[in-house]
């Protein structure tokens, strides 16, 4: 009788379960309620769904620290540090992309409570992927992530680009989950297992005279996921589904995708597959010299601060991979550190970048952003600290991240390596100073003032005190980055 | 030892008086006085350290003042700070330069906001100066750009925004080396010890590498202080960015920031990696050589006042790293010595250069002539900056540079005399141009002579090319023991004494 279920550990799969909760729950109240429910009604069950989670990772984070780490459903699901503080930043993204969506659906012809719905359904996958500790279960949070995303970024239907871009993402991202799962069914060939603690003690226990089938889903694994965190040169669809998709979803994109996907990509190369780090390690040395170079070059020649943005977080991919790269324990911390501090730092830029863009989200030229930061010193002030941060200027938190990156993969002996990725910086460096420039140029021609919803302020001043706070403070996130790769557990 | 709490001082007045000068920047006049009177301040603090500082603490070397708090255990992050008779003089130079820029090269143009950035300046400066961290260090002198990036590309002239991304980028790129660098040193040394990540000076100083390692690393730590500083031929930036960068900027960036390549290339690379000497040196004496000729020959035949500066302080940046790159201590400390006359000389130039250009509207040496009769107080106090820039025995810039060269004619005579050869060319471009500026037919608007500000601003700068000129010696025995530190420190490994 309990051989056909597996206990369920409650505490584990709560974040998730709150989340797709609170989407069925707006969902059914839309269905139920005469009229629809109000936006702020869908933004308010967003956020006290994010704030649930974010009070759940305490006691997951003070269950972690007295039983240790644990795995729950047959070893499918796992709790310990790297997922709570993953959940932590999960839950924080989808509190400011859940605000910054709520001015843009007011003022906006979008309107409804769509987007909530589908951003806690994709979120919750997300959840899924940092706790995931087996292949298929990876696989499956990473479809109810891309489904809900492929539906938000066609969510813009006054626009012909948004429907194009999802109409990209799709096809793009479907190629990659088949290529995902095809290297899932390769792996599972060739260690007689799906989930990931398995894979690791086979591979620690078995030599396999024919590595070959293991070679291949491996690659195929690290292929979907490139193209899941848009690591060069699998990043073709990202600038053009940044720039098509509604400004508020490019936010709640690039934080939540690239927490979901790095916390799986550590599980599966660390602890699945790191026992052949050294077969991984070339393939991955390429994917971050292209990857941070390709994006800061890139990014140099766009004029829409969208597509740069792309091109930036394309750079900013190639940095984490880094940390990936390093495979240790320092390593991972790493990783984790810099999802931590970029993610509500992105969430924040896009967030000024929604507002600018204004009600048709169609005014994104970088010659728009002329002496924003003369007329209006607050809005512009925080996008210069916001970008200076992504630049990676020191008392900032994107200080500490490259910091910390880089230390990882110099410690683990990739100086080299290091050095191309920080004069890749420096080529990056360009395009978020010529950004800054263009905020404090001379402007005689007059541009409308950019109306600044309270709703975004909060972000944007979230997003702004989180980088100085922890920029000039960062010893708790270190330390917290830090713990939790300690408790992390194969 | 004396508190530390005296150079936390020196680095958070400025940040509060950033603080409270962008708080009142709508009301006229009002962030101005707080920015002078924050920097009298700063100026009267570096007096007092200067004057409690001692050079002799149990179990410190020279260094006093030092205080360790470490901020972040996981990144080996920490605030540590510690003075020597190096950077004692540094920090001087440092209070003295703000002091005089704000004074003479006012600028009203949203003057809040500008007397921000140089305040946060300042305070980054004396970071750099301070920090007895390596982290540390490159931290605050990696923040040293951002208000020096801000200063640039809003007040600077008509190619600003080229100039500042140009600095920017450049000097970025240099960091990186720094940067990476000094991480695989921080873990070089956790690995022997076995302990906790740290980058304390102290600790890392000890670190044992292969010459092998050691070269590598000093060229790293050299690249980015060579951007800096600028060292040939990484000075392409400077011209440009020294040209069109406000009068006051062009006074942070040659007087100060420059000084933080060549402090960091003694303070780090020359004394972290002794071992790295023998590769070296030969490379970085033939550099300073290429930089003190070439800079020289550039500063002749450039037609702009502001790049005559510029290319005249590539040549003496030249005698700078010349002197620290000998690793005899005389030359060390007339090197340290230049580090300071250098500062306080350009400093006179960039005023001056700025009150010409306040009457003129350009600084081009073809738009001026015959300025001695109508102004010859503005033509004296040139000429006493130029005759101490030119080495003129018995003014400052002699004193330092016959030091660098006696020390170097004495351990690398064929440098020495190349390097001395700079010297003449420096009567040369310096004499020409002000026989161009000033002699001649006057012809043109009328112009005015100096006013009784731009001239009570000047009298620190005249008075410190005599005085140190004359009697250089309390300096000298501030800076000896400390070089002496350092030299003792590398001499094991074969730097002649």
């Amino acid at each position: 009788m309990t051989s056909l279920m597996p206990s369920i550990h409650y505490l584990a799969v709560l974040p998730a379960a709150l989340v797709l909760g609170a989407s069925v729950l707006a969902l059914i109240l839309t269905s139920l309620v005469r009229g629809g429910i109000s936006t702020r009604t869908s933004t308010g069950i967003s956020v006290l769904a994010g704030l649930a989670t974010l009070v759940v990772t305490f006691f997951q984070w003070s269950y972690v620290a007295h039983h240790g780490a644990t795995t729950t459903i047959d070893h499918a699901i796992v709790l310990d540090g790297f997922s709570v503080v993953a959940t932590g930043v999960l839950a924080v993204s989808l509190i400011m992309a859940a605000l910054v969506a709520h001015d843009w659906l007011s003022r906006s012809a979008v309107s409804g409570p769509q987007f909530h719905i589908l951003a806690l359904a994709a979120s919750a996958g997300a959840l899924v992927m940092v706790q995931a500790n087996d292949l298929v279960v990876i696989f499956l949070g990473l479809e109810i992530l891309s489904i809900g995303l492929y539906v938000l970024v066609a969510l813009d239907r006054h626009r012909a680009s948004s429907s194009e871009a999802a109409l990209k993402y799709f096809l793009l991202g479907g190629f990659a989950s088949a290529i995902f799962i095809y290297g899932a069914a390769l792996v599972y060939g060739a260690t007689g297992t799906t989930n990931v603690s398995s894979i690791s003690y086979f591979l620690a226990g078995n030599v396999l005279l024919r590595p070959g089938l293991l070679w291949a889903g491996g690659a195929l694994l690290l292929v979907g996921f490139a193209f899941k965190v848009a690591a060069v040169p699998f990043h073709l669809w990202s600038p053009d589904v940044y720039e098509g998709a509604p400004t508020p979803v490019t936010g709640f994109m690039a934080s939540i995708v690239k927490v979901g996907a790095f916390a799986a990509l550590v599980r599966v190369i660390i602890s699945a597959l790191g026992t052949q780090m050294d077969t991984w390690r070339p393939i991955l040395f390429a994917l971050v010299v292209l990857t941070t170079l390709v994006g800061a070059s890139m990014a140099l020649i766009q004029r829409n601060v969208k597509r740069m943005l792309a091109y930036s977080s394309i750079n900013h991919a190639g940095f984490i991979l880094l940390g990936v790269w390093s495979a240790t324990t320092r390593g991972n911390a790493a990783t984790l550190f810099y999802l931590m501090t970029y993610a509500p730092i992105v969430v924040a830029t896009f967030a000024v970048v929604a507002l600018v863009g204004g009600a048709r989200d169609d005014a994104h030229a970088i010659d728009r952003y002329r002496g924003l930061a003369r007329r209006q010193p607050l809005l512009g002030g925080a996008l210069a600290i916001l970008l200076l941060s992504q630049l990676g200027v020191p008392l900032t938190t994107g200080f500490y991240a490259k910091f910390a990156v880089l230390a990882s993969a110099v410690d683990a002996g990739g100086g080299a390596l290091a050095v191309i990725a920080l004069l890749a910086a420096a080529i990056a460096a360009f395009f978020y100073l010529r950004w800054v420039l263009a905020l404090y140029a001379e402007e005689p021609v007059e541009l409308d003032r950019v109306v600044v919803g309270r709703a975004s302020a909060l972000v944007i001043g979230l997003g702004v005190a989180i980088t100085l706070v922890f920029g000039v403070w960062p010893g708790p996130l270190a330390a917290l980055a830090s713990h939790a790769t300690v408790l992390f557990t194969p | 030892m004396h508190s530390s709490l005296w150079l936390s001082l020196l680095i958070a007045v400025p940040l509060a008086g950033a603080l409270a000068a962008a708080l009142v920047r709508e009301r006229l006049n009002a962030a101005y006085r707080v920015a002078v009177g924050t920097s009298v301040i700063e100026m009267a603090l570096s007096l007092v350290v200067a004057f409690l500082y001692n050079n002799a603490v149990p179990g410190a070397a020279t260094f006093d003042f030092a205080g360790r708090w470490v901020l972040a255990a996981p990144f080996g992050l920490a605030y540590d700070v510690a003075l020597d008779g190096i950077s004692l003089l540094m920090v001087v130079l440092t209070a003295l330069v703000v002091l005089l820029a704000l004074l003479g090269a006012r600028d009203t143009r949203r003057e809040g906001a500008f007397v921000a950035w140089l305040l946060l300046l300042t305070s980054f400066t004396m970071g750099s100066f301070l920090a007895h961290d390596v982290l540390e260090f490159f931290i605050f002198f990696e923040l040293t750009l951002v208000p020096a990036y801000f200063i640039i590309s809003q007040w600077g002239g008509a190619q600003r925004s080229r100039a500042a991304l140009k600095f920017f980028v450049y000097t970025f790129t240099g960091s990186a080396f720094l940067f990476v660098g000094t991480l695989y040193l921080g873990f070089a040394h956790q690995h022997q010890t076995q302990g906790a990540l740290t980058f304390a000076y102290s600790a890392l100083s000890s670190t044992a590498m292969s010459s092998g390692t050691a070269t590598w690393l000093f060229v790293a730590f050299a690249i980015a202080f060579a951007v800096k500083s600028p060292i040939w031929p990484l000075h392409t930036w400077s011209p440009l960015t020294y040209a069109e960068a406000p009068t006051a900027g062009s006074i942070e960036l040659s007087a100060l920031l420059a000084k933080l390549g060549s402090y960091g290339l003694l303070r780090f690379a020359f004394a972290l990696f002794p071992l790295a000497q023998a590769n070296v040196r030969p490379v970085m004496l033939s550099l300073a050589v290429i930089g003190i000729i070439y800079g020289s020959a550039l500063a002749a035949v450039t037609p702009d006042l502001k790049r005559l500066v510029a290319f005249s302080s590539l040549a003496q940046m030249g005698f700078i790293t010349l002197g620290i790159m000998t690793g005899s201590k005389i030359a060390m400390v007339g090197a340290v010595l230049l580090m300071f006359n250098h500062g306080v000389i350009t400093v006179g130039f960039f005023l001056l250069i700025g009150f010409i250009e306040k009457r003129r509207g350009s600084a081009t040496i073809a738009d001026l002539t015959g300025w001695q009769g109508p102004a010859p107080v503005l033509a004296a106090l040139f000429t006493v900056v130029m005759l101490a820039s030119i080495g003129l025995p018995g003014l400052s810039g002699f004193v330092s540079e016959y030091l660098i060269l006696i020390g170097a004619f004495a351990t690398h005579a064929w440098w020495a005399l190349v390097g001395t050869l700079g010297v003449v060319l420096a009567a040369l471009y310096l004499l020409w141009a002000y026989q161009r500026v000033f002699h001649g037919r006057h012809h043109g608007e009328a112009i005015s002579d100096a006013s009784a500000r731009e001239r009570w601003v000047m009298v620190p700068v005249v008075v410190l090319i005599v005085a140190l000129g004359v009697f250089p010696r309390p300096v000298l025995d501030r800076i000896s023991p400390s070089v002496q530190q350092v030299i003792e420190h590398v001499a094991p490994a074969g730097v002649s004494k």
